[in-house]
């Protein structure tokens, strides 16, 4: 596996697909895609990352431990849902925000909070196991 | 039809599963529990009765409903979380299978008495 | 048959979203679970930090105790449901809750407040930053979760969740004996779990909704030989997971493994939410399938009654002893579910009640006669009475509390279900509640008498060495002794002031044999309309 190639490689390869993931992530709400497979790919790319780095050097770029990056997610997706509370409506009720930036529509919603949620969620928890398993034995 | 075919195929991973889980090795176990969570997720997907008609999504140009017939959503909402449930339990299995290995130098569970002493001495018999 | 789940013809779109406003009282339903999840996912941000977390594991527990106090307050008129995100019944995921409900969560919420003061006494800084307290808010959240919902699917991912924070609670401290627990536990209740989720399939495919109010009234109308066999299924499932007889080995082979704080939670909480879900589903959800299941019950709640205390007696671990009381517990409940009528379901329902604090004060307590005696086999403890004599009140008081005997709660819904086997002619499950009663209270007090009154030791070493059964500092016993105290103090206080349980006993029986509240409740119609399907009847639902 560690060739100088893969080792070469891999820190683009991990940039590129951390893109990708937010891209995957972003598109979700209305096309194939979303928060699960978007961390999915975030954690594939971290886990590239360890096997040609190393997993200290992992740890170090990630700056915050992965499994607190998990708890954020479900903080964030909690949240989303608590925010109908605010409008008479039952939890996880979406609510909706549309307005008009640099001559496009940006639509944000407690969904997309949510998926973002999801993607941390399931980033932070693969990628802890991942890098657990990468580790190498004291 | 497919039907009958999908439950012959239910029932064989159900019966390698059978199988594989009654073995006494801890990493036999773990491609059984592998393997019932895919038979199990087969299941409910056949239980939702198969179909093969159009996704069900609703379009602008199919007036902003759904025109049946379509697949049944469900199911397969079902089985993802399922699906991500039981790949949860399988890594947990697995690196606790793995600990379990190291840590107790054993990889059959008969071997595994720490818990139930395999020579446990008898109870006093006085009150 | 096409699922019911589909939508109807395309002629006028019938309204698929709640239209009526939702009070923020509904909001009670939902908090138990959204604050142990928030919770949680805080403690887990912060779990390498070496304060804060504990107050904040508590604080947390006692809004839940509140919120589950306001819950039970509401559900005494009936039951509180609410639907996530607008969407109709039975689309949207319900969180139904009645009194049964509310009170078992009630007690869960309880039980964990206790157990993290006692932890306090025995966690090491390693274990905290391990993310004990995140685990213990997770697996609240999952017990909660289980019994407020309404809705069957997400039972099963509520016990999931329950089911990851237990292992990872199983195996914290990491020493061998609880990997070899863990894989047993582990291994055992995810192929319960997997049941489950089978006999999920087949009851979608047959009833084609998963609401519990829908399965209510359509399971009415389903064929009886399909039914019985999901029933079964859930039967085999549930009881696993409640360590009914048959399937009740891994429990006495697990929960003695972890600190005693862990056990007594896992004692006062898990067993009892597979119990619940028995009397939901059977009683409620399917009580057409009671003649097929009827006989079976009787068998598997006899035995468990009697094998049980059996099994106490042959121990010489203490927490291992316990761990058959436990299992007597459920053989209790199961015998009120055999008996089938209101006030058997009603002796079953209080008795779970009670069981979940009693067991957790059995396992804390013995976790303090460990501490005090640095072992863990009873041979080796002995005359304790002069050394510690409030903690040998505690122990007695306890023992009688298994067995069903005053001052404790749990003598009450013993009664109510001797009076209920009586008065069905159900002779053999009244045999074994009495027969039950009169063993525990002999393994109990054999036990007692072997770690209080017995002078010195006796027999030689079986136990795996323990590095933690020092003695705790004076500061830290108080964290210990005083919550667990409290709770024996609740559990006698009930025993002699039974009529506020007794009465929601009465409310939780009647919701479970009677459900069209329940089923009104989540704005779906009521079972007497059971010739149509659920979806046409959300349909002709008119928003209100």
């Amino acid at each position: 596996m560690n060739t100088v190639i893969f080792r070469t490689i891999a820190p683009t390869l991990a940039a590129i697909m951390l893109v990708f993931s937010i891209f995957v992530l972003l598109r979700g709400h209305n096309e194939p895609g979303g928060g699960f497979i978007g961390g999915l790919i975030a954690a594939s790319a971290v886990a590239i990352y360890g096997i040609g780095a190393s997993v200290t050097e992992v740890r170090r770029a990630i700056r915050l431990d992965p499994l607190s990056i998990a708890g954020v997610g479900v903080v964030l997706a909690g949240a989303s849902g608590l925010v109908s509370a605010f409008f008479d409506v039952p939890f996880m009720t979406s609510q909706w925000l549309a307005f008009e930036f640099a001559d496009s529509e940006v639509v944000l919603s407690t969904p997309m909070i949510f998926d973002i949620g999801v993607y941390l969620v399931v980033f932070g928890t693969i990628s802890a196991v991942a890098l657990a398993l990468e580790e190498p034995e004291q | 039809m497919i039907e009958t075919a999908y439950a012959l195929l239910i029932g064989v991973f159900f019966a390698t599963a059978v199988y594989l889980i009654l073995s006494k090795a801890v990493i036999r176990m773990l491609l059984g529990v592998a393997v019932l969570g895919n038979a199990v997720n087969l299941l409910i997907f056949t239980a939702g009765r198969l179909t093969r008609e159009a996704p069900p999504i609703v379009t602008a140009e199919s007036g902003e409903r759904l025109v049946a017939p379509y697949a049944n959503p469900l199911p397969q909402a079902l089985i993802l979380t399922a699906i991500v449930i039981g790949f949860a339990m399988f890594t947990f299995l697995l690196v606790l299978g793995y600990r379990a290995y190291q840590e107790l130098d054993a990889d059959n569970t008969d071997t595994m008495r720490l818990t139930e002493p395999e020579k446990a001495p008898p109870p006093p018999t006085t009150y | 048959m096409a699922s019911q789940t589909q939508a109807p013809d395309p002629g006028a779109l019938p309204a698929a979203m709640i239209e009526h406003a939702t009070a923020m009282a509904d909001w009670v339903v939902i908090l138990p679970v959204v604050l142990c999840l928030i919770g949680g996912a805080l403690l887990l941000i912060m779990r390498k930090s070496r304060i804060g977390q504990a107050g904040l594991a508590i604080l947390v527990t006692i809004g839940v105790i509140a919120s589950d106090i306001a819950l039970l307050m509401r559900t005494l008129d009936g039951p509180v449901s609410m639907t996530m995100g607008k969407w109709l019944p039975p689309f949207g995921i319900a969180f139904t809750a009645d009194v049964l409900s509310a009170g078992f969560a009630l007690a869960a919420a309880v039980a964990t407040l206790v157990v993290l003061f006692y932890t306090q006494a025995e966690l090491q800084l390693r274990e905290v930053r391990h993310g004990f307290h995140a685990l213990v808010l997770l697996m609240l959240a999952g017990v909660s979760g289980a019994f407020l919902t309404g809705d069957i699917f997400n039972l099963y991912v509520w016990f999931e969740v329950m089911l990851i924070a237990s292992f990872g609670l199983m195996i914290m401290g990491g020493r061998k004996i609880q990997l070899d627990a863990a894989v047993k536990y582990g291994f055992l209740n995810f192929l319960a779990t997997t049941f489950f989720l089978v006999a999920l399939g087949y009851l979608y495919g047959l009833v084609g909704t998963l609401n519990m109010a829908d399965i209510v009234t359509a399971a009415a109308v389903a064929p009886k030989v399909p039914m019985a066999a999901i029933a079964s299924l859930m039967l085999l499932a549930f009881g696993m997971k409640a360590a009914a007889f048959p399937v009740n080995a891994w429990l006495p082979a697990s929960y003695h493994a972890p600190d005693p704080g862990v056990s007594a939670l896992f004692a006062g909480l898990l067993t009892k939410v597979g119990a619940y879900t028995l009397l939901r589903i059977l009683v409620a959800l399917m009580p057409g399938t009671r003649d097929w299941l009827g006989p079976v019950l009787v068998v598997v709640a006899t035995t468990t009654l009697i094998i049980a205390p059996l099994g106490a007696l042959a121990q010489t671990n203490l927490r291992r002893a316990l761990g058959f009381f436990v299992i007597g517990g459920i053989g209790a409940i199961l015998a009120g579910l055999a008996i089938g009528t209101p006030t058997g379901i009603q002796g079953g329902a209080i008795y779970a009640f009670n069981s979940m604090l009693v067991m957790t004060a059995f396992y804390l307590v013995a976790g303090l006669v460990e501490r005090v005696t640095g072992e863990m086999d009873t041979r080796q403890m002995g005359g304790l009475y002069a050394v510690n004599s409030p903690l040998s009140i505690a122990f007695l008081v306890l023992v009688f509390a298994a067995a069903g005997l005053p001052p404790s709660l749990a003598f009450w819904p013993k009664l109510l279900l001797v009076e209920g086997s009586v008065a069905s002619g159900q002779y053999w499950v009244l045999a074994a509640v009495l027969i039950n009663s009169i063993l525990t209270s002999i393994a109990g007090s054999r036990l007692w008498a072997h770690i209080f009154w017995r002078q010195g030791r006796a027999g030689t070493h079986s136990e795996q060495p323990n590095d933690r059964l020092r003695p705790l500092s004076p500061t830290y016993r108080g964290f210990a002794a005083v919550p667990t105290g409290a709770l024996v103090l609740a559990i006698v206080l009930l025993g002699l002031w039974p009529n506020p349980v007794f009465e929601a006993g009465r409310l939780a029986a009647t919701g479970l044999v009677d459900p069209v509240p329940y089923v009104a409740a989540t704005g779906l119609a009521p079972a007497n309309d059971a010739a149509q399907g659920g979806a046409a009847m959300a349909s002709e639902e008119t928003p209100r």
